[in-house]
């Protein structure tokens, strides 16, 4: 009886948690827009404008391209699908949502990438030019971020003793001093450098481009419309605030609800959602700062994130 | 207290290997020698807290040599050389970037497989660090064998010097001042010498890139 109840207020955290970050995230890239906007003297959209552009969307008739296959209608749902599992086993706003024993934190870079691995697919699908060449040059980003990501995942799990998700905050929260260790710097520094890039943000990609030159992302999904861009549009969100909270929690884990009360899942909601904002303030001001790289440059910006992960799992293993 | 000053060793000694991997990293000679000044403060702050905690005058007064020598005074004349072409970028490596920063990795791991061996004949807090120094050793002849550009080639040289200077402050708690000394102002003396050189070579070949100076004029 006792572990039914259990079961069920940490199944409620866990749809808190889908429910924050599916308005949370739409919400964040707003914001992102907004202080991108102000520091370059425009008043810009209100942060509400993802949000609104979804509804729009979502309105909108089906269309189709007239060579896709099936590919192309199955792809946002798998999309969709996969940053809602993510977000629902990783520990955002509590430490223990359901099923969060299997929250490895390679079950979780493993489901993102099935996501970008369908959106890749849905870009070759129409056999568009634009398509083709967008999900290309994304692959070559994933392929580049993927060493940067799993040696940074090695160096967190080296302190920790563990890949598990709500292991890791736990061992962090009962040894504060690891915060400001050398080995977690540098993994937070690689992290941010494999976020941005898996984001599309500046240096790597633009989010608010066309240009046929330079778009990767945009490319891939020019194809959609509709209730199918919506989702594509909202998965993506969710990932981003999913993996901004993810950064934010992981090194900061202060104020994450250990238990399951009302008042701790309130009090985890506000603070995750501010730590995330400021994590997302972060990167819009890197945006506003820096030029995006020439793509040919990328492997070096990608490498550098390589290199300092390495050093995180080496200075990890040093310092035990 | 004995926490802090183990988090903040570790966290120097991280700082001068992150720098040193940095200037691997960046092309612009301006950037690099930023980071080699960065490099020269962490290292300073290694020889400062280690004096602090084995309460060594001299390597207290080590610390402060550093961080003027190698914190500002090298970096400060390397700056001035490479004012003398706005545009210096190390454009083309022997190795490129990307490629450079795999090997660095590689030569970290490296370091680490070995210095740990070292560093269990006797082990305390600080010299488990020691490893962080090898790494940069290796690093810094990297930098030395496969960068043409002469700016670059003394960064290598002053990558070594460092990573040697760090070595020793972890494993033996600090050379005596004389010899340290003595290794800061050499360092001081190749930066000058370079500095009349590169004025040299513009003036006769208008590049400093060593690779290109093969045949010997009259």
């Amino acid at each position: 009886m006792i572990a039914n109840v259990d079961s069920l207020s940490q199944g409620l955290a866990t749809l808190l948690q889908v429910i924050v970050v599916a308005l949370g995230g739409p919400l964040l890239v707003g914001l992102m827009a907004k202080v991108k906007a102000r520091a370059e003297g425009r008043v810009g959209a209100p942060i509400s404008q993802p949000l609104r552009d979804l509804r729009k969307l979502l309105a909108k008739e089906r269309l189709h391209a007239r060579h896709a296959s099936v590919v192309l209608p199955l792809a946002p749902m798998v999309i969709m699908a996969t940053s809602v599992v993510a977000v629902a086993i990783t520990p955002l706003v509590s430490t223990h949502p359901l099923l969060g024993s299997s929250a490895d934190i390679l079950v979780i870079v493993y489901l993102l990438l099935t996501g970008s691995a369908a959106a890749a697919l849905a870009g070759l699908d129409p056999g568009t030019a634009f398509g083709g060449m967008g999900a290309s040059r994304a692959m070559t980003i994933g392929a580049l971020a993927e060493p940067a990501l799993l040696v940074a995942v090695i160096a967190l799990s080296i302190q920790s003793g563990t890949s598990n998700l709500p292991g890791i905050m736990a061992s962090t929260l009962a040894n504060p001093q690891w915060v400001l260790g050398p080995s977690r710097l540098l993994a937070l520094g690689a992290l941010l450098i494999v976020v941005i890039a898996e984001t599309g943000r500046i240096p790597v990609d633009n989010p608010s481009t066309h240009l046929e030159l330079t778009m990767v992302h945009e490319a891939m999904i020019l194809e959609y419309a509709g209730p199918e861009l919506a989702l594509v549009s909202l998965g993506e969100a969710m990932r981003v605030g999913l993996l901004f909270s993810l950064v934010a929690n992981l090194f900061l884990p202060w104020g994450i609800a250990t238990h399951d009360t009302a008042l701790a899942l309130a009090l985890g909601t506000v603070v995750v959602a501010l730590k995330t904002a400021f994590v997302a303030v972060a990167v819009a001001l890197i945006e506003v700062r820096s030029a995006k790289l020439r793509l040919f440059r990328l492997p070096e910006l990608l490498a550098g994130g390589f290199v300092m992960s390495v050093l995180a799992v080496v200075t990890g293993l040093v310092t035990r | 207290m004995t926490s802090t000053y183990i988090a903040t060793l570790e966290l120097a000694a991280g700082a001068v290997l992150l720098s040193a991997v940095m200037t691997l990293w960046r092309r612009g000679v301006r950037s690099i020698v930023s980071m080699l000044s960065l490099q020269g403060v962490a290292l300073a702050a290694v020889a400062m807290v280690l004096g602090r905690h084995e309460h060594e005058n001299a390597l207290l007064v080590t610390g402060v040599l550093v961080l003027v020598v190698k914190g500002l005074v090298v970096p400060t004349l390397l700056r001035r050389v490479s004012r003398l072409d706005p545009r210096s970028r190390e454009s083309r490596p022997l190795v490129n970037v990307p490629a450079s920063l795999v090997f660095a990795a590689a030569l970290i791991v490296l370091a680490y497989v070995v210095g740990t061996r070292i560093t269990a004949l006797s082990p305390t807090s600080a010299t488990h660090l020691a490893p962080l120094g090898l790494a940069t050793v290796l690093v810094g002849y990297f930098m030395l064998v496969t960068r043409r550009r002469a700016v670059s080639k003394i960064v290598g040289l002053i990558l070594v010097d460092n990573g040697i200077a760090l070595v020793t402050f972890l494993l033996t708690s600090g050379v005596p001042l004389i010899v340290e000394l003595g290794s800061s102002l050499d360092v001081l003396l190749v930066v000058v010498v370079l500095q009349f050189l590169m004025v040299s070579m513009r003036r006769h070949s208008d590049t400093d890139r060593l690779t290109e100076m093969k045949a010997l004029h009259d």
